[in-house]
């Protein structure tokens, strides 16, 4: 009862901050009428910010009729410039999960390698520790030089941005798991193989995806800046064509579209971490 | 062969200190088990008892000397020994029966999964878990979770059960009906049990016979103290046995004076290989706990 008159009553806040917020957005854009008699000519040269006080800056309605535009037809494609929003999502997420693929599938096997043998976790270290903090996108001229081709680059970037938390975690979940489970595996003699599936998987498990849901967060992060920069397709670059067609409600409309993705994102894995987490 | 089922044969165990030498926890033990047998040690923290488990168990190895079992000297981990943990260990992502079945699938890879489920399910219900095989251990009590761990070591019939103070994480009830189950149950299959303990009622009430541990480091076997009390004993009646206050002022004794000074004053006739055996007699008069209380019979 409590809990539900809670819920109602965040909802409600929640909503009566969305409102003022967009009435103050739509009372500071919206135009104070005609600044001063002209020219017809000459306001048509001067645009409507000249002439009706008007700020450029939409107003909450206009990004809403957009946001329903696109929803009405999210996939159209007339030319490489002109693409549905649907589309350049399609081809972001695209470039994530590919890249967030192949992250994990270097990650998850080298950080096994690395938490079960001290050698190697201190051999590797120096490497992880400088190319952690590199940021993603300074590889890319790298990657464009060597790969020759700007969607794979993008890839590559992200491959190389959700790699390090998914080496980390997984490692660090895999050396620590408890020792008394692993002593239970060697005392009714479980093969290594099985070992690993059976005892060090689950127990690292929660460690593990804690670090992939780090690494979703930062490959949705860099995508769009990825994009941005090597142009083409994608949400990023969608951004910022609109940046230059000064189309500021479609930028706008493009912010909320690419936090609804990440969010979405960001509870997929929060679901998969619900899924192996155990209590003890 | 079989007064020497388990013989542990002059095992040292030396750990690095932190200082860059060596601290020898034990040196030199020897005693032996009998098919059957229920045998405890006792001794203070850091005699290395743990150790000697450890060492039967194959989960760590001696310096010096062997461990052997059945004719053969133990190189690791074994399924014919099985382990209850002081901290019952239990895999919190598995179910009662999974982990009892993780057991059970791991002696017999080539059972069914009905087979093992079946098994699985008999030894939950010979420690009194029967209804609880879907719980996850976070849902069960301390008592419950060391019952698991007792089913999961006996699922899979070792031929010893090694057991690390497997009851002195729980409250004082819950241990003596567990007390009460192993020795009931180790009894029926003629288990042959290692246990340790530091609790002197609980080895005076399960054990056949008492290793004792003088403290470490460089710790010894001072003497094995065989149990006068009848192999039927009933909780509530041993205390009215006439050894019962023998045996037990003896044990204390040693765990409070001797175990500090019995390297200082070993007798002359003492012999590593074969520590003296002591049956402790019931006296005439209440109380004099010393070593004289036990009469050497070895």
């Amino acid at each position: 009862m409590r809990q539900t008159s809670l819920r109602l009553r965040a909802g409600i806040v929640s909503l009566s901050i969305l409102l003022v917020f967009g009435l103050a957005w739509h009372i500071g854009v919206s135009g104070s009428g005609p600044a001063q008699q002209m020219d017809p000519e000459y306001a048509k040269l001067m645009g409507q910010t000249a002439v009706q006080g008007k700020s450029a800056m939409p107003g909450p309605l206009d990004v809403l009729a957009k946001i329903w535009s696109h929803l009405k037809e999210p996939f159209y494609d007339r030319g490489p410039n002109d693409k549905g929003i649907g589309i350049q999502l399609a081809y972001s997420i695209g470039r994530v999960l590919l890249g967030y693929g192949l992250a994990m599938l270097v990650a998850l096997p080298l950080g096994f390698l690395i938490g079960m043998s001290p050698l190697m976790a201190r051999a590797l270290d120096p490497f992880i520790q400088i190319m952690k903090p590199v940021s993603p996108l300074a590889w890319m001229p790298l990657a464009l030089y060597t790969i020759k081709d700007s969607s794979i680059s993008s890839i590559f970037v992200i491959f190389i941005c959700s790699l390090w938390p998914m080496l980390i975690n997984t490692a660090f979940g895999v050396s620590s798991v408890r020792k008394e489970w692993l002593n239970v595996a060697r005392t009714l003699e479980v093969g290594p193989i099985r070992r690993a599936f059976t005892v060090i998987l689950p127990a690292a498990a929660p460690t593990i995806v804690t670090g992939m849901r780090i690494s979703i967060g930062i490959a949705w992060l860099v995508i769009v800046a990825a994009e941005m920069l090597v142009g083409g397709t994608g949400i990023g670059y969608f951004v910022w064509n609109e940046w230059n067609n000064l189309s500021i409600t479609n930028v706008i409309t493009s912010i909320l579209v690419i936090g609804l993705v990440g969010m979405i994102l960001d509870q997929a894995l929060a679901r998969v971490a619900r899924a192996v987490s155990f209590p003890e | 062969m079989s007064a020497r089922f388990i013989s542990i044969e002059g095992i040292t165990r030396r750990f690095q200190a932190p200082d860059g030498g060596q601290t020898t926890v034990f040196e030199d033990i020897w005693f032996a088990i009998a098919r059957g047998e229920f045998v405890c040690m006792i001794g203070h923290s850091g005699c290395g008892k743990t150790t000697v488990l450890n060492i039967l168990s194959g989960l760590d190895l001696p310096d010096d000397g062997a461990a052997i079992v059945d004719g053969k000297a133990i190189e690791g981990p074994s399924l014919d020994r099985a382990v209850i943990f002081q901290s019952h260990a239990l895999l919190p992502w598995r179910t009662v029966l999974g982990n009892v079945a993780y057991a059970i699938s791991s002696r017999w890879p080539k059972w069914s999964r009905s087979q093992v489920e079946e098994q699985a399910k008999r030894f939950i219900e010979k420690v009194g878990l029967k209804g609880a095989e879907a719980k996850k251990p976070a849902q069960l009590s301390g008592g419950m979770k060391q019952r698991v761990g007792i089913a999961r070591a006996l699922s899979i019939e070792p031929k010893i059960l090694l057991m690390d103070e497997p009851f002195s994480a729980l409250d004082a009830l819950t241990r003596g009906t567990l007390q009460d189950e192993v020795r009931r149950i180790c009894l029926e299959t003629g288990q042959t049990v290692f246990m340790i303990t530091h609790d002197v009622d609980e080895a005076i009430y399960l054990a056949d016979k008492i290793v004792l541990m003088t403290n470490g480091p460089e710790a010894m076997v001072a003497e094995i103290v065989e149990n006068p009390l009848p192999k039927e004993r009933d909780r509530n009646q041993i205390h009215r046995h006439p050894a019962f206050y023998a045996i037990r002022n003896h044990l204390i004794d040693f765990l409070v004076s001797r175990s500090k000074t019995f390297k200082s004053e070993i007798p002359a006739d003492y012999d590593r290989r074969k520590p003296p055996v002591i049956l402790p007699q019931s006296q005439p008069q209440p109380l004099p706990p010393s070593h004289e209380a036990g009469r050497k019979v070895a």
